[in-house]
């Protein structure tokens, strides 16, 4: 542990020689002032490659593209003051979605912290809620082993963000290299195995079920492919239909018979019902978020809960529940599979068939359902787009990303997922602007992908600087904007619960975005009536190079069904037309967001 | 107790001293809206290395659980016990109590110093400095005693506080 190396190198090398290995093949970044000796080492070597962001935002969101996609750890690279501050909301983005990063910001040298210097900020102090945790180093002899114990915090445990603040005199002066240990932080033990008494009795629950529900989230994806695989098997064992988070799409396939799409305030009526009736319910890595719970004291009224979570702060956080299992979501899984093959007890059949029974007629209903005029020269209903991308990229290894808004939640639910880690979004901050920097992300990781951003006019415009990084880097992500030239979520809002005020969200004076791609060196693409919206799809996915393909689509259309704020899940609303108050909203529910 | 009643609960902490970690757990008080009655914080090894943090804290039992679970999940904690749950224990605070008086006021306050075992660590002709160690009810008592005998300033330590018996943190 302690070998220090004898020769003499700065700490801006020991920091790459660190990074390489820990096995860094990229680095999301942008130069400054305090960190020209780190790009000036990276200028020396060729074992870690610098992309070149324009806003240090798009670097985090990048980052978290790349980690998603891969499972690796991803590397933002800032510099002090605007650049450490630019990039907390993306730091902020990775803690809520549980997303590994490291990032490195610049500082002022040691001498100058504290006095106001060009370009000083606070960050660890700016950071430290920001981040699952960070560093300030202080001393050459800290910096290898700081650097090597940030990317253990970051993918250990429940995954987040770490920052590490590196003061100009540290980057400069000589420091030892020590090479990465098995050791964690000192105090950080995340626990991973489930004990086996709680697997036991969740499994005697499920076992004894009549009206049970899987419902999975971003913590499978997370625990790596293994999980996923491990889920698939569960779910099919106990012939319980499953459900997913926004954050868990993908990790059980949307065409299978016994997924029923996204549960929550946008989820399916099938998944959300189930959540009201089921008996037992099964939560694998997710939270119980308000956007999936709705009014919590009529949520899952009749059910036993059994909450597998990789931190105990989410047991019991916003909903009590009956068996808590604490450990990683693949060895929970597998644990539970080993346990489900030794109990002796019987499955309750003919509940079961009674079960999907009822399930089918929900699903009757097709709730996802809308009115798409099938003439060439008729308005492009947002849905019919997702879902003729989606047979568009039928057989291509496709990443999609999104930004936030109606057309998140229309690509949740019509673009189906059937592999894991081909899904990024902004769940649990929200945060518009995500989805082009997080496209970016995956193309880097994935050059020979189709990598796409389902996206929104207003939210484009967030990070739309970044179409340059695209050009530079050869990068051919594809933006596919579903253009209704409102900030739609907002819109609907209005209309549902503001008695139509539209205050502030129409989007007057938008670019031509086809002339915008153009002046980005990239490909514009246009389509205003059904008739074109095929051949635009079809251009798009051919064309070799960064593409923003501008669907005008239906300005009126709202996202449903809807579960409004302080609803419960049997108080949805299906359609237009629908009352928010007849269906359950409360002047309590109107304050919440 | 019902669910929904607010609870005290004096939690300790055992932290990793390094730069940042009061302001980490202090932080997470402020930003998820947990009550802080009194937080203490010390090295408690020979080396410096570790520090303990008493928190007294209260609100519903889920919310002293989410506390509980919230600090445990900090990357340089150590441990966690809340300490009114998992069985007896002692709590105490040290405090430096300096009363501003003159004739029957002084001498009755003097009078009820020696039967709280208050010290008295300086005196002027004009006042008193009492130094008392207790439970935060014994010196709260004291207090609302000493305010019409000329209560002038109070410096209090918080509380500190450990398990009785053999359990340690």
């Amino acid at each position: 542990m302690m070998q220090h190396s004898t020769t003499s190198r700065s700490g801006a090398e020991i920091l790459l020689q660190a990074l390489k290995d820990q096995g860094v093949e990229v680095v999301f970044g942008y130069p400054g002032g305090a960190v020209l000796p780190i790009y000036d080492a990276i200028f020396n070597q060729n074992a870690i490659r610098h992309i070149l962001v324009r806003h240090e935002q798009a670097a985090v969101h990048a980052a978290e593209g790349y980690a998603r996609s891969t499972g690796k750890v991803g590397v933002v690279l800032v510099t002090s003051g605007p650049g450490a501050t630019n990039a907390v909301t993306g730091l902020v983005d990775a803690l809520m979605d549980s997303i590994p990063l490291v990032c490195l910001t610049g500082q002022v040298p040691t001498h100058l912290i504290g006095n106001d210097a060009f370009q000083e900020a606070d960050t660890t102090g700016i950071t430290r809620q920001a981040t699952k945790h960070n560093y300030l180093v202080k001393r050459s002899e800290d910096l290898a082993r700081v650097v090597h114990e940030a990317f253990a915090i970051a993918a250990g445990g429940r995954p987040g963000p770490v920052v590490i603040d590196l003061p100009k005199d540290i980057l400069i002066a000589p420091a030892p290299y020590n090479p990465p240990s098995e050791d964690l932080h000192r105090s950080y033990r995340p626990r991973l195995d489930p004990d086996p008494a709680q697997i036991r009795k969740a499994v005697a629950l499920l076992k004894a079920a009549k009206r049970p529900v899987v419902y999975s989230g971003g913590g499978v994806i997370n625990a790596g492919p293994e999980a996923t695989v491990a889920l698939r098997e569960l779910v099919r064992l106990m012939r319980a239909p499953c459900t997913s988070t926004l954050m868990g799409l993908g990790a059980y396939p949307a065409s299978d018979p016994q997924f029923l799409g996204m549960l929550g305030m946008h989820g399916t009526v099938e998944a959300n019902l189930v959540m009201h009736g089921c008996d037992v319910m099964l939560n694998v890595g997710a939270r119980f978020d308000d956007r999936v719970t709705g009014r919590l004291n009529a949520f899952a009224p009749h059910a036993k809960k059994i909450h597998c979570d990789i931190d105990p702060s989410s047991i019991n956080k916003n909903v009590a529940v009956d068996v808590p299992v604490v450990g990683d979501a693949g060895r929970i899984l597998r644990a539970m599979i080993a346990a489900w093959k030794e109990d002796s007890q019987e499955q309750d059949r003919a509940a079961i068939t009674a079960w999907w029974r009822q399930i089918d007629q929900w699903r009757e209903g097709d709730c996802l359902s809308y009115d798409q005029d099938m003439s060439p020269d008729a308005v492009i209903k947002p849905q019919h787009a997702i879902r003729r991308l989606h047979a568009a990229c039928a057989g291509r290894n496709t990443f999609i990303s999104t930004e936030v808004g109606q057309h998140q939640m229309w690509a949740a639910q019509h673009f189906g997922f059937e592999e894991p880690n081909h899904w990024m979004t902004s769940g649990g901050l929200g945060t518009m602007g995500y989805g082009l920097p997080a496209a970016m992300g995956v193309q880097v990781a994935y050059p020979d992908a189709l990598c796409i951003d389902i996206a929104g006019e207003a939210s484009i415009l967030m990070n739309i600087q970044e179409m340059a990084t695209l050009a530079q880097y050869r990068l051919p992500v594809k933006v596919f904007i579903l253009n209704n030239q409102y900030m739609g979520m907002v819109r609907q809002w209005q209309e549902l619960l503001h008695g139509g005020r539209y205050s502030e969200s129409y989007s007057e004076a938008l670019p031509d975005f086809v002339k915008l791609a153009e002046a980005f060196h990239g490909t514009g693409l246009r389509a205003t009536k059904l008739g074109e919206l095929d051949d635009v799809i079809a251009r798009m996915l051919a064309t070799d190079g960064p593409v923003i393909a501008d669907i005008c689509v239906d300005e009126k259309e709202n996202c449903y069904p809807m579960i409004p704020s302080g609803a419960a899940h049997n108080e949805m609303i299906l359609g237009p037309g629908g009352e928010a108050r007849a269906a359950g909203l409360t002047d309590a529910g109107l304050m919440l967001v | 107790m019902e669910p929904s009643a607010i609870q005290s609960a004096t939690i300790s902490v055992l932290v990793e001293n390094e730069a940042g970690v009061l302001a980490r757990v202090i932080g997470l008080f402020s930003g998820r809206g947990y009550n802080i009655d009194s937080l203490t914080v010390a090295p408690v090894d020979d080396d410096r290395g570790r520090s303990r943090i008493n928190v007294v804290t209260s609100g519903t039992e889920m919310v002293i659980a989410q506390i509980k679970a919230q600090l445990d999940r900090l990357v340089p904690v150590y441990k966690v016990a809340d300490l009114t749950r998992e069985g007896p224990h002692i709590a105490r605070e040290l405090a430096l109590i300096k009363v501003i008086s003159t004739g029957e006021e002084r001498s009755e306050s003097l009078r009820i110093a020696e039967a709280f075992r208050a010290r008295v660590i300086d005196a002027t002709v004009g006042s008193f400095v009492f130094e008392m160690t207790g439970g935060t009810d014994k010196i709260d008592a004291f207090l609302a005693l000493m305010r019409p005998l000329g209560l002038a300033e109070v410096s209090r330590s918080g509380v500190a506080a450990i398990s009785r018996g053999t359990n340690i943190l």
